[in-house]
């Protein structure tokens, strides 16, 4: 992955600083920011990074699509452009190319499943759709007579449950009610569910890795200004080994993320080591968010614990990311159950592999 | 304002790979041979001067060294993979560990050229064992409180006092040892400590082995009675060890050592849960397995940033601290997920026996080389906290 200079990070890291303001949008609770930070987005390209030019996107590379996401995660972005990308991305592995509008993706979890019948028509229902009911059109991997199939679905036509993350983000239950696609297409040999979610799994852990980054930057700032005992809070030695803890926490969360896309980078297919690294990104980021979050507020006292702050907008993300495409305790198992098969013996020239 | 953490996505490049399949084939010839069992990490007696020699006659000590003090020039990421493959096969490296990892980059650096020639391409051939002497019975974590004298004479220097908790004095040749020239000043505490070479088999050294809580006898009381060191086996400035003593710890502190001395019992556990373990045990692998990767991945993104001329300091105390606590951990968390692991029909006697051994040696792994404590402040200061 491009880290050194990305000019595609750096375009959405302008867009966020100008008209994603943490501060502001909290203050904000009417959502004026809403319209603007998504049409700016949408004027950059952003939304379909993961598109070809040819069918109406921005043809960026996996790895500059991968940075915009960890910065999103670094900004908390309160939009759907993880999911917007995420969708372009599907819709192309099928050679189905993208409306405009924010996007989703169905299912957002591994057991979730979506059925395409004979008739043509989508049955099934999917939790935790983020952002369900602000996208237009819904990318949905389904399950074909003979195998997996990419369709793209007019948003209106599914049931929509409003529900709420843990950050305050559109979380939603889609049902499909013999709902008919506006195109399908077959998914390409090999790709399947699970490959949908390793790509989730990425994608959430660089937004959880990167939500960390900033976590770790507030509170080291807020451990250098806040006063207690006439010192700075910074100076008193459980506060600093917390804080040595949280960056390490996010250093495993960023190393563990960044690892998994520059592995799906260069990788020909969703194989084992896409699989062992997309997944233990998603576990690790997730135990991360968990530990990382905890000393964040802790750091924080009792003003961190209030709506005005933003550290709850990074806080509260990346706890509630630790459940998309998989929880950590699903990958964990599905993650042994891969390396009890292979064998003891077989787990070292796994881990030694990447 | 902190500056950013960085962990790029390094590779080990393909010669990396060609090399780790040298070094498997050749502790598999190592192990077929009886030179040591893989399986048996708490050997009494951990010193293999005959394999230590081998080692080097492969090339595989001193690899990132110039050539002509014996060294071969290779980068850092290759002596990463010959260092992991060592210590997952429980290889005894313990003659050349410390020489290879510590002693001799510290020689390279501030060693007169003609010592240089004479030690460096022996340790390089595997001749060669180092101790490394700061603590003292009352100067530990405050390494600047160490009291061992060393007093001018003629042509050097004459030592006397204690080192304690060196490891493998008893075996070594050589000691880097940090020892007074000069009392400490009210400007800076650091002052006064001067970094010397010694030689173990000088006369007025006595060690004396002490008995660790694991059954082995690893490290060592060394006492000094007027123990001559020439001068020009000093290290680097006069009463200046203070400055000397950071620029080598980005390499000491995130190597594969730092998250793999437990790992045998990881592997015993997969083992033992068999191929299809219930969800528990498979859950339980799984995040042993991604956390493992994970720091495997940040200590090869490190040795990457130091081949590449960066100095991570930050990152790599971050890789020291992640990767002791988890290695200190891991035998108790196998423990719990093999509590219902059928004794019968598996390999329990040896889970046992060495998932024993581990939790024995755990409580050590994050004291040597600098506590967690130590180094958690080292991380807080680089975070930019004072
Ligand atoms: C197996 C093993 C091998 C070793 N090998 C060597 C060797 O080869 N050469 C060598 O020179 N030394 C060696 N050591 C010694 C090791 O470096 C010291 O044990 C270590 O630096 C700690 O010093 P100490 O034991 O005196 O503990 P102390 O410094 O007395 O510390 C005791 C406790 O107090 C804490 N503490 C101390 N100061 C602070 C502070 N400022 N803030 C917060 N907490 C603090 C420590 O973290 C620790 O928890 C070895 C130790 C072990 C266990």
């Amino acid at each position: 992955m491009e880290t050194e200079s990305n000019i595609v990070a750096e375009t959405a890291e302008r867009i966020f600083a100008d008209l994603a303001d943490a501060q502001a949008i909290n203050a904000d609770h009417a959502g004026g920011w809403k319209a603007p930070l998504w049409q700016a987005l949408t004027e950059s390209g952003l939304p379909l990074s993961w598109v070809a030019e040819d069918f109406g996107g921005a043809g960026a590379s996996l790895a500059d699509g991968f940075a915009v996401l960890n910065a999103a995660g670094r900004a908390a972005l309160p939009a759907p452009l993880a999911e917007t990308m995420l969708a372009g991305w599907l819709l192309a592995q099928a050679g189905i190319a993208s409306l405009d509008g924010a996007m989703t993706v169905v299912p957002a979890h591994p057991k979730d499943r979506i059925v395409l019948g004979h008739d043509g028509c989508l049955s099934g229902g999917a939790r935790g759709v983020p952002f369900g009911h602000e996208a237009k059109h819904i990318a949905v991997l389904a399950h074909g007579d003979k195998g997996a199939v990419v369709a793209l679905v007019d948003a209106a036509a599914c049931r929509i449950d409003e529900g709420t993350s843990l950050g305050g983000d559109a979380l939603d239950v889609v049902s499909f009610d013999a709902v008919v696609p506006l195109q399908t297409a077959s998914a390409p040999r090999g790709f399947d569910q699970t490959a949908l979610m390793l790509m989730g799994c990425v994608v959430r852990s660089l937004q959880i890795a990167g939500s960390l980054e900033t976590l770790l930057a507030i509170s080291v700032a807020y451990a250098n200004q806040r006063v207690a005992f006439e010192k700075k809070i910074g100076q008193f030695q459980a506060v600093q080994h917390n804080l040595a803890k949280l960056a390490g926490e996010t250093s495993a969360a960023l190393a563990a993320a960044t690892s998994a896309a520059d592995a799906i980078c260069s990788a020909a297919s969703f194989d084992d080591a896409v699989f062992l690294e997309a997944a233990a990104a998603k576990i690790r980021c997730a135990e991360a968010a968990e530990k990382g979050a905890a000393i964040a507020h802790q750091v924080h006292g009792a003003i961190g614990f209030t709506e005005e702050h933003i550290l709850h907008r990074y806080s509260l993300r990346a706890l509630g990311w630790r459940d998309d495409f998989g929880s950590e305790s699903h990958w964990a198992v599905e993650l042994g159950r891969l390396v009890a098969g292979r064998g003891a013996d077989d787990l070292w020239p796994l881990v030694a592999s990447r | 304002m902190t500056a950013a953490l960085r962990f790029d996505p390094i590779r080990l490049p393909p010669v990396c790979e060609q090399l780790r399949q040298e070094v498997r084939a050749f502790l598999a010839e190592e192990i077929a041979a009886g030179t040591f069992d893989p399986h048996k990490p708490q050997r009494e007696d951990n010193d293999a001067p005959e394999f230590s020699r081998r080692v080097g006659e492969r090339g595989w000590l001193g690899m990132t060294w110039p050539k002509k003090y014996g060294g071969h020039e290779r980068t850092f990421l290759e002596r990463y993979v010959v260092t992991e493959e060592m210590r997952v096969a429980n290889a005894p490296t313990r003659r050349f560990f410390v020489a290879d990892r510590q002693s001799g980059p510290v020689l390279l650096k501030y060693a007169p050229e003609h010592i240089k020639m004479d030690i460096l391409p022996r340790i390089c051939r595997g001749e060669l064992c180092f101790a490394i002497g700061m603590s003292e019975p009352n100067s530990g974590s405050d390494l600047f409180a160490a009291k061992t004298k060393a007093t001018k004479t003629d042509g050097g220097y004459l030592i006397n006092g204690a080192k304690i908790w060196t490891t493998s004095a008893h075996i070594a040749d050589y000691m880097i040892a940090i020892f007074r020239t000069s009392p400490s000043t009210k400007e800076n505490r650091r002052h006064g400590l001067t970094q010397f070479l010694v030689n173990m088999k000088s006369p007025g050294i006595k060690v004396n082995p002490i008995a660790q809580i694991t059954g082995q006898r690893e490290f060592n009381e060394v006492v000094f009675t007027d123990a001559f060191v020439p001068d020009d086996h000093v290290l680097g400035e006069i009463d200046g060890a203070w400055k000397q003593a950071t620029s080598e710890l980005a390499y000491e502190r995130s190597g594969p050592e730092r998250f793999l001395e437990t790992y045998y019992v990881l592997t015993e556990l997969v083992r033992a849960l068999g191929p299809e373990p219930d969800t528990r045990g498979a859950e339980g692998i799984g995040r042993l397995v991604a956390q493992l990767h994970t720091m495997r991945r940040m200590s090869v993104s490190v040795a990457g940033m130091l081949q590449a001329g960066k100095e991570p300091v930050v990152e790599a105390s971050i890789v020291k601290d992640i990767g002791t606590v988890w290695e200190q951990q891991l035998p108790h968390r196998v423990r719990e997920l093999a509590a219902f692991v059928d004794a019968e029909d598996s390999n329990h006697a040896t889970l046992d026996e060495l998932t024993a051994f581990a939790t024995k040696l755990a409580p050590k792994l994050t004291i040597q080389g600098g506590t967690t404590e130590v180094l958690r402040g080292i991380i807080a200061r680089g975070l930019g906290l004072r």
